[in-house]
């Protein structure tokens, strides 16, 4: 039949978020046969829009359906249903979260949206995640800012300190004329001059077993650059009974350790049964820290923030990444979950936060005990 | 299980000045607790950093190649030629 070699003209609603690449038109007419010559020939007249409804092997994406007179084209023929004049075909992306990213976000995070592992879904997840930061310190910072820079809906930071001079060698949240200023405030700051879209919480106290089990609950995933094992402890047993994933790093010298405790998968207690007595591992006040350690470790946090939120690649659970920048050396050991585990061991002691103190034998930084385990920044140096 | 195997012990920069400064250093033995023996030998006083009492510190992880040695023999694990053994203690830095 003659009818068969004409191209047919159809109408394609093209939705909110697609529609920049569209000339901010609401319906585009496109020619073609079937659905998928229909979106090749809006594909050459609209390149950009090609990008969101083809992935890199020129598919539609999983979270991309295409209807046909409100049929969804799976249950048809897909790419190869055939088209009528006058039919109305439609492209709508998943909607997670029951809102679409707005052409502004879907330009800010399009370096990642256009990665399949990312997507328009997966940035709405990212969006929807909460993750809080202990610590506005070294580590801290470069996580909180590469979260904030990828739209994480919520990162609440808990610091109590103050931004000292001796900070700036390697802290990027804080600036030479934020020295004296409140860490969360100029963290705040910071972070929300990068994207103004992220909601900032401030946590402006020490965390302490009186309010772990307040601030940690509110949040999806725990980021850890404390600055002393007291703090460390408290993070691991409050993020195991919340029921937390912490993404956990420290760092020395020009050491760093990184690694993710998932709960039944080994904790911080697997790993380090218990901290050495006070003043034999000197903090980073007493020994030292190469400032752009903490950008590599801090930046390793975020990325496993983000592949946790994606669920995407290996993370670094019952893994321990360790890193020399000396060497310039990358290791991977097991971290196995230790049965005899007094927090999530077989047959488990610890059912509630302890006295980190006692347990220690160094008290909170900044607590009222003094702060001899500390180099003066409680939760992040 | 006499033979004495010769591994590379491998330390973090914190527990460099216990072996000369250097951030790894050769040693000899049978088990991970006789090449801790061998090291403290050549370098006296490194292992009361890393043992007491014929136990691992709790602060402390010693890792054969990259299994925690907590998690085999203990002290009583046994090396092969060619093993790498890392002294690994928790920082505390953030």
């Amino acid at each position: 039949m003659a009818a068969e070699s004409n191209l047919m003209a159809v109408m394609v609603y093209i939705p909110t978020p697609f529609r920049r690449f569209a000339g901010n038109q609401t319906y585009v007419k496109a020619e073609g046969k079937t659905v998928g010559e229909v979106l090749d020939s809006l594909g050459e007249t609209y390149p950009s829009l090609r990008h969101m409804i083809y992935d890199e092997t020129d598919e539609i994406p999983g979270h991309i359906n295409v209807y046909i007179n409100s049929q969804e084209i799976h249950s048809l023929q897909g790419k190869n249903t055939p088209v009528k004049d006058g039919d109305e075909m439609a492209v709508i992306p998943a909607i997670a979260g029951g809102q679409v990213l707005t052409p502004e976000q879907v330009n800010r995070y399009s370096r990642h949206i256009i990665m399949p592992q990312v997507g328009p879904v997966g940035q709405r997840k990212l969006m929807e995640t909460k993750v809080l930061i202990v610590g506005a310190g070294g580590l801290g910072g470069p996580a909180a800012l590469y979260l904030t820079l990828a739209g994480i809906g919520t990162i609440g930071i808990v610091d109590f300190d103050v931004v000292d001079l001796s900070n700036l060698q390697r802290q990027v949240l804080h600036q030479n004329d934020d020295v004296g200023k409140k860490k969360t405030e100029s963290a705040k700051e910071t972070l929300n001059a990068y994207n103004p879209d992220v909601n900032i919480v401030i946590h402006d106290t020490p965390l302490t077993s009186d309010n772990a089990m307040e601030i940690i609950p509110q949040y999806d995933i725990v980021v850890n650059g404390a600055d002393n094992f007291t703090t460390r402890y408290l993070v691991n047993d409050a993020s195991y009974f919340a029921d937390k994933v912490l993404v956990d790093g420290s760092i020395l010298l020009f050491d760093g350790q990184a690694t993710v405790f998932k709960p039944g998968h080994g904790c911080y207690r697997c790993l380090f049964p218990a901290p050495p007595p006070p003043g034999l591992v000197p903090n980073c006040a007493e020994a030292g820290v190469l400032g752009a350690l903490t950008g590599v470790m801090g930046s390793i946090q975020a990325i496993e923030v983000i592949k946790q939120v994606l669920e995407i690649g290996e993370s670094l659970v019952s893994r321990l990444l360790l890193f020399d920048a000396l060497s310039m050396d990358f290791r991977i050991v097991k971290l196995r979950r230790d049965p005899k585990c007094p927090l999530c061991g077989d047959d488990a002691t610890i059912t509630e936060l302890v006295d980190y103190v006692e347990f220690c034998g160094a008290p909170f930084p900044g607590g009222h005990d003094g702060d001899g385990a500390s180099d003066g920044n409680t939760n992040g140096s | 299980m006499e033979t004495q195997m010769a591994v590379e012990v491998k330390v973090t920069a914190n527990f460099a000045k216990l072996i000369g400064g250097q951030r790894s250093a050769q040693a000899e033995g049978s088990t991970i607790g006789e090449i801790l023996d061998d090291l403290d030998e050549r370098h006296p006083g490194f292992k009361q950093n890393v043992v007491a009492e014929g136990r691992i510190h709790r602060f402390v992880n010693v890792y054969l190649n990259d299994e925690d040695v907590r998690f085999l023999q203990q002290l009583d694990t046994p090396i092969r030629e060619g093993d790498v053994v890392s002294v690994l203690p928790a920082l505390a830095g953030g």
